[in-house]
């Protein structure tokens, strides 16, 4: 294994991302483990239909996509619009159990708009996503500069230890943390008391607001680490070296050689992995649903968990779907940018750069 | 940095923070096999136990002789094998006609297939929750393995087109020259050659099917009914504090894709080279 993990690294290089994750890894990512370490060189047979097609020979590639867009259009498609429609909906227990569409214009989201605890929410979402992120990429970032500095063999055993942490799958990695930060027998107190914070023996982790998300990020930075980590690995192997002697030359220092040769030949790949990190956590679930239900006191919501509360939990239906919505528009957004990055990516290959 | 002067010296740093990390991603594993080989007196100790020199399978009897577990095993291999089963057929069809075939509406297509890829499942979760009721489906597999499909569809499809715009065009034309239709030298020549690329692309779709957790949490509440993950989110508060079954629990849930995965590496390498003819 060890030979292909270099192999792959190389391989999953000029592709910035893009389909680099099954949807929901860590459940994010998770899917964990979410993601793909390679995507196969898109090198695309781009015969242009010349002779001239029959009527049916035209027909063929509708035919052949033909499943793949109804499958879509069917389990993704309407769910969507059934979302929004329920947006506009009165649907409450009673509604739900009598069959009754009862339209209510756009109340469910003035109401939404203005209640407090939505802002709360969002406010408390965008910090959480932020915290994440900056710790995924500047961390992740400097393990991969790390593995390209290393030795074939420590390299390998990091880039190991990486991929398994990786291929853990969200719950189970979300029930494990459980039992590190339990607050009894948790290895975590007992090595703080250890190192003499006494007051930490006995700490109940998922008791206040603070230490609770403490818990889930370090879950979440531990989940998204590898797949930021050896991406970028793979990445810096495609920089070509005469550019760093170069640098080097010019009397550059680390510092410098990173802002002036790594950074800038790699700034789509720092683009997408941020977009994609960004949407991630924005709509993490599992992990902060498994580890405290949003608790204490709902303190640990996030918009996705507060749509799901409120909607299945509180039979809210109506208010649950606006929640949602509003939360995939704000998800759609930064979709489309990071789409419009690897898109373009995607057509510059097609046309054989 | 004097990394040239001193060659040693410059690796010690590097090669001590490695050390580090090593054993900050590998410990949560680790610890996850240590507590369940683990007798429980081992568990609840004051000091930690950091080897399970007393090795024990009781937990792990507790876990498989928990109510409904092999049920639930069950479930988890029934939906995600015929989920990603299902979304191999249809993706592969579908990638064949976007590398292949040149037709109006493909840039259109391939971006749908694009964002359906990014789709937020997790806040989905009520709409969903509704249209099953409404066809009185809930506590059914059926949906689960249908929506499942849908999640790996999208990265499937992209995936495979990657694969299948690897084997050659040639290989395909001298096939349809020697007297083949164009779909008996799909499956005689290209098909066999896309093996290994779909054995990678459907193991990552299997992990992704076997991992789901918000949709089945809200549409089968009933408890033979449910998924692994499920089961495991909910087994320490049935359990109360037994950790080492919870621990062995969350081990078998985690192995076949942890299995998967160190496989996947070799197999999403080896896949796209190992064809008959260099381009």
């Amino acid at each position: 294994m060890a030979v292909q993990l270099d192999d792959a690294a190389d391989k999953a290089a000029p592709r910035t991302g893009k389909g680099d994750a099954p949807p929901g890894r860590r459940g994010g990512r998770g899917a964990g483990s979410s993601g793909t370490p390679t995507a196969p060189a898109g090198r695309t047979a781009s015969a242009p239909a010349g002779r001239a097609a029959s009527a049916p020979a035209r027909r063929t590639p509708y035919l052949l996509l033909l499943p793949a867009l109804l499958a879509t259009a069917v389990f993704l498609g309407w769910p969507m619009v059934r979302n929004l429609l329920l947006s506009f909906q009165n649907l409450n227990m009673k509604e739900l159990i009598q069959h009754l569409t009862d339209w209510r214009g756009t109340g469910n989201y003035q109401e939404i708009l203005g209640s407090e605890q939505f802002w709360r929410v969002t406010s408390r979402t965008v910090v959480f996503t932020a915290v994440n992120v900056v710790l995924i990429m500047v961390l992740g970032v400097l393990i991969g500069l790390l593995l390209a500095r290393l030795g074939t063999t420590v390299r390998l055993v990091l880039s190991a230890a990486l991929v398994l942490a990786w291929a853990m799958p969200v719950i189970a990695a979300t029930t494990v943390f459980q039992w590190l930060f339990d607050s009894r027998y948790g290895v975590v107190n007992w090595v703080l008391d250890r190192l003499g914070w006494h007051s930490m023996a006995h700490y109940d982790w998922v008791g206040s607001q603070l230490s609770t998300f403490f818990v889930i990020t370090v879950l979440i930075v531990w989940q998204s680490l590898p797949f930021v980590a050896l991406n970028l690995y793979a990445a810096t192997t495609t920089i070509p070296k005469e550019l760093y002697e170069a640098a080097r030359m010019d009397g550059a220092g680390t510092w410098k050689v990173f802002t002036s040769v790594t950074f800038p030949f790699l700034k789509p790949f720092f683009l997408a992995t941020t977009f994609l990190e960004i949407i991630w956590v924005f709509k993490a679930f599992p992990q902060i649903f498994a580890i405290n239900q949003g608790g204490p006191d709902r303190l640990t919501e996030t918009l996705p968990i507060y749509a799901f509360t409120e909607g299945v939990g509180n039979l809210h239906f109506g208010m649950g779907a606006a929640i949602s919505l509003l939360t995939i528009v704000v998800l759609l957004a930064m979709t489309a940018y990071y789409l419009r990055l690897t898109f373009k990516q995607e057509q510059q290959e097609e046309n054989g750069l | 940095m004097k990394r040239a002067a001193f060659p040693t010296a410059g690796r010690i740093w590097p090669n001590a923070v490695a050390a580090v990390l090593t054993l900050g991603f590998v410990f949560p594993v680790y610890w996850m096999f240590n507590t369940a080989f683990k007798p429980t007196r081992d568990i609840l100790s004051e000091d930690p136990v950091w080897f399970p020199f007393h090795g024990t399978l009781e937990h792990f009897a507790t876990a498989v002789n928990a109510p409904n577990f092999w049920t639930l095993a069950g479930n988890s291999v029934l939906v995600t094998v015929l989920a990603v089963g299902l979304s191999l057929v249809i993706a592969l069809c579908g990638a064949f006609a976007l590398t292949r075939m040149r037709f109006k509406g493909r840039k259109g297509i391939l971006l749908t297939f694009m964002v359906a890829q990014m789709a937020p499942w997790e806040v989905m979760v009520i709409s969903i929750y509704l249209i099953v009721r409404d066809a009185d489906l809930l506590n059914s597999l059926v949906p689960l393995t249908f929506f499942y499909m849908l999640m790996v569809l999208p990265f499937t499809l992209l995936t495979l087109r990657g694969y299948v715009a690897a084997v050659p065009k040639e290989l395909e034309e001298s096939a349809m020259v020697d007297g083949c239709s164009r779909r008996q030298a799909f499956l005689k020549v290209v098909f066999p050659l896309l093996a290994p690329g779909l054995m990678a692309t459907s193991l990552f779709g299997f992990i992704t099917a076997w991992n789901e957790f918000p949709l089945v949490l809200v549409l089968n509440k009933e408890p033979a009914m449910g998924t692994l993950p499920l089961w495991l989110s909910q087994f320490q508060t049935a359990f109360g504090d037994d950790w080492g079954a919870t621990m062995a629990a969350a081990s078998i849930f985690a192995v076949p894709v942890l299995v998967l995965f160190l496989f996947l590496q070799r197999k999403a390498v080896g896949g796209l080279t190992s064809g008959a003819v260099k381009g």
